[in-house]
């Protein structure tokens, strides 16, 4: 694997067909000069602070931490985010990045719906055109984002394709990418698919850890004993983790769809139930059947129903540096109730998977221990499905 | 010489594809037979893969059909030995590189040069992440097929230096399927490949008509079809096997080959 580029470990690469390999020579090659550009990155800065609003609050949940009995919870509010995610953060850099290059289209995948609309939202501020691809069944489940993304002027296509969901978006968005690459952009959403993407991504998602680094030793005088995020591709989660990856003692804890439990065909739980792979341009973790066919997989969250995972996370896993656990469809509705009653906030559900698993792991803690946990988004998009989980009959 | 030069040795050479197990196996060694019979100078086997992105519509569905059906990779190799007793047109196996990697890549291709297959066209690998799967074909004696596209520009004279079997020539951007006019400019392409290998090199992506196979076949050495062949076999189900016949031979002798 002589020539193999953006290995973590055996992850990553790029296993991508021809046509586009020199579409992501010339992104890489992009990214490398703007990467180290001062006014390229003085203008994301500037568009992160002024337009998404940055840096996020590093809030202490001081009802939460007294009703838990045990280590101090902080929450990293990406919710409080310009379109109410932590996807902005990484379309922002992509979009400028892009239009650096000449390309004047926007393409994207998404699940929930966030990824997309940031993706919109990034295109309607740059004056570029924009195609969203949308599992037809997502597109039910987060209707409400996909008149965002057509009001912001984006056009929306439904995907019909083997599952419908997330990894159907990906790959018509990658073949969508091989039909028309001058002039186009595959804006991704997560640390996944071919080298460069999951480097970039992570780059442009880093914001969110050295924020709460600062925010932290501000607040505490010292660094956290735990940092928990949800874990779909990936993207708030090793944004959360980076720059405490040298901190051996601070506990990186990523938390992964399990749908109704990993001893169930319905779960999108990669590092619990999944092999090692090729899929989506990239070797990693993935839930697959013994021949290698993609396993359909299932959550209650549009965001997390990925049957793989980013390189560096499956790295991060091989090492032992960050931990992956299950959390279920269940346990994540219950954490999405406690946190809108506890706290006056109401988390997305994907972000709800990470606070099920602070609800267990804080009091089994001491008092003096801290946690962060990150809200990758705000759940307004969710309450109608909620309800419907919960018996509800109400419609968006 | 090995199996798959020897197809370009009968004047331009007709590759024909099928998806395996669409809509059973039965029927594609039917197929695989019959396009044998009809002027076939090599037959590229799909293995179904549940997420082919570099696929059009046609052959997705064509995979979905036969992964629906049940299909697996231990079947397809029985259906090939069962085969190989009377076919013995050059073969080579069209995948994703999942499918090898999850059996297990030297047990695939050790599996695979066993049953007389001859080489391997992996869409998902380009020339940088070869040598992984590029190895194990050369201890088991077999061709990791290359592929160049439109876009490959300063790349083809690089892919072509190290190709082995043939060079599969990428007609259009994007996906496979029909099409009803061809842009790219295949003889500059060609020209490129010439000044660097000898290896032979044929074009596909959204031939189907004699007319396309004719105008391609003079560029190149030989010409792919796939998306035209899997929608016969969609249309006609388990009557299909007539019908490719007749379209193989109408395609072989429109790029001026004679029938063996």
């Amino acid at each position: 694997m002589t020539n193999s580029k953006g290995r973590f470990g055996v992850h990553g690469g790029q296993y991508i067909p021809e046509t586009l390999m020199n579409a992501v020579i010339e992104l890489e090659e992009a990214y490398g000069q703007y990467k180290r550009d001062p006014a390229f990155q003085a203008e994301l800065t500037d568009l992160l602070n002024e337009y998404a609003g940055r840096p996020s609050r590093l809030y202490y949940a001081a009802k939460m931490t007294e009703d838990l009995g045990g280590a101090k919870i902080y929450l990293k509010r990406e919710d409080l985010n310009h379109t109410g995610a932590h996807k902005i953060n990484n379309v922002l850099g992509q979009a400028l990045l892009a239009k650096k290059m000449g390309k004047t289209r926007l393409i994207a995948e998404t699940g929930a719906g966030q990824h997309g609309v940031a993706t919109a939202t990034a295109a309607a501020l740059m004056g570029m055109e924009c195609v969203v691809f949308m599992g037809q069944e997502d597109t039910v489940r987060q209707a409400l984002n996909v008149y965002k993304m057509r009001l912001l002027g984006a056009e929306v296509v439904p995907v019909t394709t083997g599952t419908a969901t997330l990894k159907d978006a990906v790959s018509e968005a990658m073949r969508e990418w091989t039909s028309r690459i001058s002039d186009t952009h595959y804006c991704l959403g997560s640390v996944m698919g071919p080298h460069p993407f999951p480097v970039i991504v992570r780059d442009f998602q880093a914001v969110i850890s050295k924020e709460i680094k600062q925010q932290i030793l501000e607040k505490e005088g010292r660094l956290p004993d735990a940092v928990l995020a949800c874990v779909g591709g990936g993207s708030n989660s090793i944004g959360s983790f980076y720059h405490f990856l040298d901190d051996r003692d601070v506990a990186l804890i990523g938390c992964e769809a399990a749908g109704r439990g990993i001893d169930t065909f319905e779960t999108a739980a990669t590092m619990n139930v999944g092999r090692l792979g090729i899929f989506h341009g990239m070797k990693s973790y993935f839930c697959q059947d013994e021949y290698g066919q993609i396993a359909p997989v299932y959550s209650i969250s549009a965001g997390l129903d990925y049957p793989g995972v980013g390189p560096e996370h499956a790295y991060l896993h091989d090492i032992g540096r960050a931990q992956y656990v299950p959390i279920t469809d269940d346990e994540a509705v219950e954490a999405f109730e406690y946190l809108s009653k506890t706290e006056g906030i109401i988390p997305a559900i994907e972000s709800s998977h990470a606070l099920a698993h602070a609800m267990k792991l804080a009091p089994q803690m001491d008092k003096n221990k801290i946690i962060v946990v990150t809200i990758s988004g705000r759940g307004d998009k969710d309450c109608a499905a909620i309800a419907r989980y919960r018996g509800e009959d109400i419609h968006e | 010489m090995n199996k798959i030069a020897e197809a370009f040795q009968n004047g331009k050479a007709y590759i024909p594809f099928i998806t395996c197990g669409d809509p059973d196996l039965e029927t594609t060694a039917k197929i695989i037979g019959e396009m044998s019979r009809n002027g076939a100078d090599l037959i590229e086997l799909g293995i179904p893969f549940s997420d082919p992105t570099a696929e059009g519509p046609v052959i997705q569905q064509a995979n979905l059909r036969a992964l629906a059906g049940g299909v697996t990779t231990d079947q397809i190799f029985d259906m090939v030995a069962q085969l190989r007793k009377d076919v013995k047109t050059p073969m080579v196996f069209m995948t994703y590189a999942n499918v090898l990697f999850s059996y297990g890549a030297e047990r695939f291709i050790a599996k695979s040069a066993e049953l007389g297959i001859d080489g391997f066209i992996l869409p998902d690998i380009p020339f940088e992440e070869k040598e992984e799967f590029r190895e194990l074909c050369d201890r088991y004696g077999r061709d990791l097929i290359s592929l160049i596209a439109p876009t490959s520009e300063n790349r083809i004279a690089m892919i072509a230096r190290e190709a082995q079997g043939f060079l599969y020539i990428v007609s259009s951007l994007g996906v496979t399927g029909v099409r009803s006019e061809i842009t790219t400019d295949i003889g500059a392409m060609v020209q490129i490949i010439r000044e660097n290998t000898d290896v032979p090199c044929a074009v596909g992506f959204g031939i189907s008509t004699p007319e396309q196979a004719k105008k391609m076949s003079e560029a190149a050495d030989g010409v792919i079809v796939g998306s035209a062949i899997v929608k016969l076999a969609a249309q006609y189900g388990r009557d299909a096997v007539q019908p490719i016949g007749a379209y193989v031979r109408s395609m072989k002798e429109a790029i001026g080959g004679k029938i063996r």
